[in-house]
């Protein structure tokens, strides 16, 4: 007996043994993959391997983030929302019209955002009480959303409210002399506090609920109207916020801005390990998918050989990747 | 049809109040009375046991109890006070909580979650996960239940899932909880498990109600119960002093004798044929069944016992073509055929049941009729219509022949109860005229009366002269239909013996050979 000590576990083999619990591996894998390119990356190409070039990543897409944001508590509820890059062309044109017309910015912004809220609760309300499909519902939303700008103005309008554009030009000095802007930062805030919402609170927790057995979230006397509902206006209220990011990164409105912008959410959200059925995964999950697809993206810029079209059979094979592997784990688990 | 209330009510112990008293509750779907003026009331301290056959209203009465359906008359009060609860959650907070059949929660969250959602404690608006933990694994402690409250529930076996069911309906500090089968898919030692629950909540005071189909379960553990007749109150009874014999006969009335009859009639007589329909020779598949030789006679009924696992429902798919056979292959009326599929075996004038009824037979928004003439359509192609005065024509007497309740073709198939359900299926493979029926488990989880009249219609269509394959868990059942028995186990044949003064202890004998006794499922 004691002529065998067991060593002590050095700290390597600590993190050499170390695997997590089932249900963060879909996040850990996407985070492994976004290292992975982001290193190759730098091996690859002169100059990738820079903090500005990640910061540049964050702003590019800090939209999409926020869109992703609201689709996945939309798809962790079991749903989906196709109305969102319409409605983040809507809100650019709301954005440009109102302001053109010379209301306050901040009366503009807050127009925004209620009309997409409300634009996702009427969603949310077809969805639960009249018991349509989301697929459905939200197609109309589709529709309905870009019929409204087309309805406000065919032609781009520019962005000329000196509030609005400082604020689209303010840059935030970070240590180093690295700089990034106000759009990042209101695209991880929203990530933080969407991340405690769905963790921390009673409706988060009953999002995952309704996504793992709406049948049994309602006999076990949970609130799913609220949720169901609600999660529909939380993806409005995000689309109308990425909007508002949309606008200030190209300080225009205008009718054919965002068009598929939704499928990226989507993709974003599914390579992200967020369940397509719903009730598992998260919203940092999310945020890495975003990542991901937008370092594809920068690859293109970098080689400057590719043509632009090799992002999206990169991404269709990458979201293939991560939906063939999800039902091998769900099955798996059955 | 007169129906007093008062008749059949049990005196109450002086010091204690009814907590749930139902007066008169009636319930109407479309023009189905689903519930006639039934009165129900729960004592604290008390394990009550809601009896009645499929179809009786004990579901209904349960979810009109707890807000799922709204009553159309009657009363309903709750510690004194009259209530009609619009949702769950209305019941819920009034202090009555319900674990159902099928475990209704949530498999991507833990066991506390699972416990405390929707009154979760907080700190500074967010959920204390600390707290959420401490507080489930007090409740699953007073429980004697050992179960680590930060595991997700998915990973966890179906029993435990329910114990964690109960362990949440007891966290509100419900005054009622409310078991719809809880034991339905529970192996003896789990059952026994639950029992430990409800007795620790009955001496916290707390009305159990308990519903199941098993009569030794409710004669073990319940106090008092209330039957239900086709949706009427028969009597309330203390179950001390009413014998099973006499519970059964005040639940299913006149369908018992139709059992007696059988016994009387059937007599199990040798088939007066020689005739081999279906030979199996060595047949067998790697991994499911080992190589079996078995012959199905003209008129015959064979009876196949064993245990779970033991390749009674292997060798029926492989008779079937529905797995194809890796060696030994089928004679059909002494020809050598090859079935590769289920089609072929239709062809072949074979049919199938499925012992799993949901997954592998109804098809619920269909109606009736569309579910009854699935196979026959199959069968002819889908290119040659059945005329639709056939249709309805095979409809209406096969619906008559096997009395499906609602007799109305376009009822929907999910409306039904599992009794009927079952009777459908049956009828869809008789209309294509097989040769060879084989019936995995026809009758589990059906009620009596369902169950009399299937079997009978077993014994008359073998003495017509089409041969019967006949699996069943319930050995008594095996016995009473069969002319011969085959006994199976570990996936092979062990025996096969003349049915002549064989019982089920004989039976038991060979099944168990070295295995034990306890681990025989179903009530043997």
């Amino acid at each position: 007996m004691s002529a065998t000590t067991v060593p002590n576990p050095t700290t390597w083999d600590r993190v050499r043994t170390y695997s997590p619990a089932s249900r963060y591996l879909p996040v850990v894998a996407t985070f492994a993959l976004f290292i992975g390119m982001f290193g190759f990356g730098g091996i690859s190409y002169q100059g990738f391997f820079d903090w500005q070039v990640f910061l540049s990543l964050l702003l590019d897409n800090s939209f999409l983030i926020v869109l992703a944001v609201g689709m996945t508590f939309v798809i962790l509820s079991g749903g989906i929302d196709l109305s969102v890059g319409s409605v983040v062309a809507l809100s650019t044109m709301i954005a440009a019209k109102t302001m053109e017309m010379g209301w306050s910015p901040y009366l503009s912004m807050a127009t925004v955002l209620l009309v997409g809220t409300l634009l996702g609760t009427l969603m949310g309300v077809l969805v639960h009480y009249l018991d349509i499909e989301p697929f459905i519902a939200t197609l109309a939303g589709l529709f309905l959303a870009r019929g409204l700008t087309y309805l406000i103005s065919k032609n781009s309008i520019p962005i000329t409210d000196e509030t609005f554009v400082e604020l689209a030009f303010a840059s935030i000095t970070l240590p180093g002399g690295y700089y990034t802007t106000w759009t990042v930062v209101i695209a991880l805030a929203t990530v933080v506090v969407a991340a405690y919402v769905l963790a921390r609170t009673r409706f988060g927790r009953t999002v995952y609920a309704v996504g793992g057995n709406e049948a049994s979230a309602m006999l076990m006397g949970l609130r799913v109207a609220v949720v169901k509902v609600g999660v529909y206006a939380i993806s409005g209220f995000c689309a109308a916020l990425g909007g508002l990011l949309f606008a200030l990164y190209t300080l225009s409105g205008y009718s054919l801005h965002a068009v598929g912008m939704e499928l990226d959410a989507i993709a974003a959200v599914v390579i992200g390990g967020t369940l397509l059925t719903g009730g598992r995964g998260f919203v940092v999950g999310s945020l890495l998918g975003v990542l991901v697809l937008g370092t594809i993206q920068t690859f293109i810029s970098f080689d400057g050989t590719l043509n632009s079209w090799w992002t999206r059979i990169a991404i269709g094979v990458l979201l293939l990747v991560f939906v063939v592997v999800q039902r091998l784990m769900t099955r798996r688990q059955s | 049809m007169t129906h007093t209330q008062e008749r059949g009510v049990t005196e109450l112990p002086n010091d204690r109040r009814p907590v749930v008293e139902m007066r008169d509750v009636s319930i109407a779907f479309g023009n189905v009375q689903a519930l006639d003026r039934v009165s129900m009331r729960l004592l604290p301290g008390e394990i009550h046991a809601l009896m009645g056959e499929n179809g009786a209203g004990k579901s209904t009465l349960i979810k009109a109890l707890t807000g799922v359906y709204s009553i159309d008359t009657g009363r309903i009060v709750v510690g004194g006070e009259e209530h009609e609860f619009a949702t769950p959650a209305a019941a819920q907070a009034a202090g009555i909580s319900t674990v159902y059949q099928e475990v209704n929660l949530v498999p991507n969250l833990t066991v506390a979650e699972n416990m405390l959602l929707g009154r979760e404690p907080r700190r500074f608006g967010g959920i204390n996960m600390g707290a959420m933990n401490r507080r489930a694994r007090a409740t699953l402690e007073r429980l004697g239940l050992d179960i680590n409250p930060g595991s997700l529930l998915g990973h966890h076996p179906i029993a435990v899932q329910q114990l964690v069911a109960i362990a949440r309906a007891v966290d509100v500090d419900a005054r009622v909880v409310i078991l719809d089968e809880p034991t339905s898919s529970l192996d003896a030692e789990e059952v026994q498990k639950l029992f430990d629950v409800m007795r620790r909540l009955r001496e916290h005071g707390v009305a159990v109600l308990f519903v199941s189909h098993f009569l030794d379960q409710v004669y073990e553990i319940a106090d008092r119960m209330t039957i239900l007749r086709n949706g009427r109150l028969v009597e309330e009874r203390m179950v001390a002093e009413t014998s099973q014999l006499e519970l059964v006969r005040l639940m299913i009335g006149r369908e018992l004798e139709v059992l007696d009859r059988l016994d009387r009639d059937h007599g199990r007589a040798a088939p007066n044929s020689a005739t081999p329909v279906l030979t199996a020779v060595g047949l067998g598949r790697k991994g499911s069944l080992e190589a079996t030789d078995l012959t199905l006679f003209e008129g015959e009924v064979v009876g196949i016992a064993g245990l779970l696992g033991s390749g009674r429902t292997e060798l029926a798919r492989l008779l079937f073509g529905a797995d194809t056979a890796d060696h030994g292959g089928l004679e059909v009326r002494s020809t050598r055929r090859r079935l590769r599929s289920p089609r072929h075996a239709i062809d072949r004038k074979i049919a199938f049941s499925s012992e799993d009824r949901k997954a592998e037979g109804v098809i619920g928004d269909l109606t009736v009729a569309d579910n009854m003439l699935l196979a026959l359509q199959a069968s002819r192609g889908w290119l040659r219509p059945i005329p639709s005065a056939t249709r309805a024509k095979l409809v209406r007497e096969y619906i008559q022949a096997l009395d499906i309740r609602p007799t109305d073709p376009n009822a929907l198939m999910r409306n039904l109860s599992g009794g009927n359900q079952q009777k459908v299926l049956l009828a869809r493979w008789l209309i294509t005229e097989p040769d060879v029926l084989i019936l995995d488990e026809p009758t589990r989880g059906i009620d009596i009366g369902a169950k009399a009249q299937i079997q009978t219609m077993v014994a008359d269509l073998a003495a017509k002269g089409m041969s019967v394959l006949f699996i069943s868990a319930e050995l008594e059942e095996v016995l009473r239909l069969s002319h011969r028995v085959v006994v199976m186990r570990d996936r092979r044949k062990i025996r096969e013996l003349a049915n002549e003064d064989v019982s089920v202890g004989d039976l038991l004998e060979i099944i168990a050979g070295e295995t034990r006794q306890t681990e025989l499922e179903g009530p043997a």
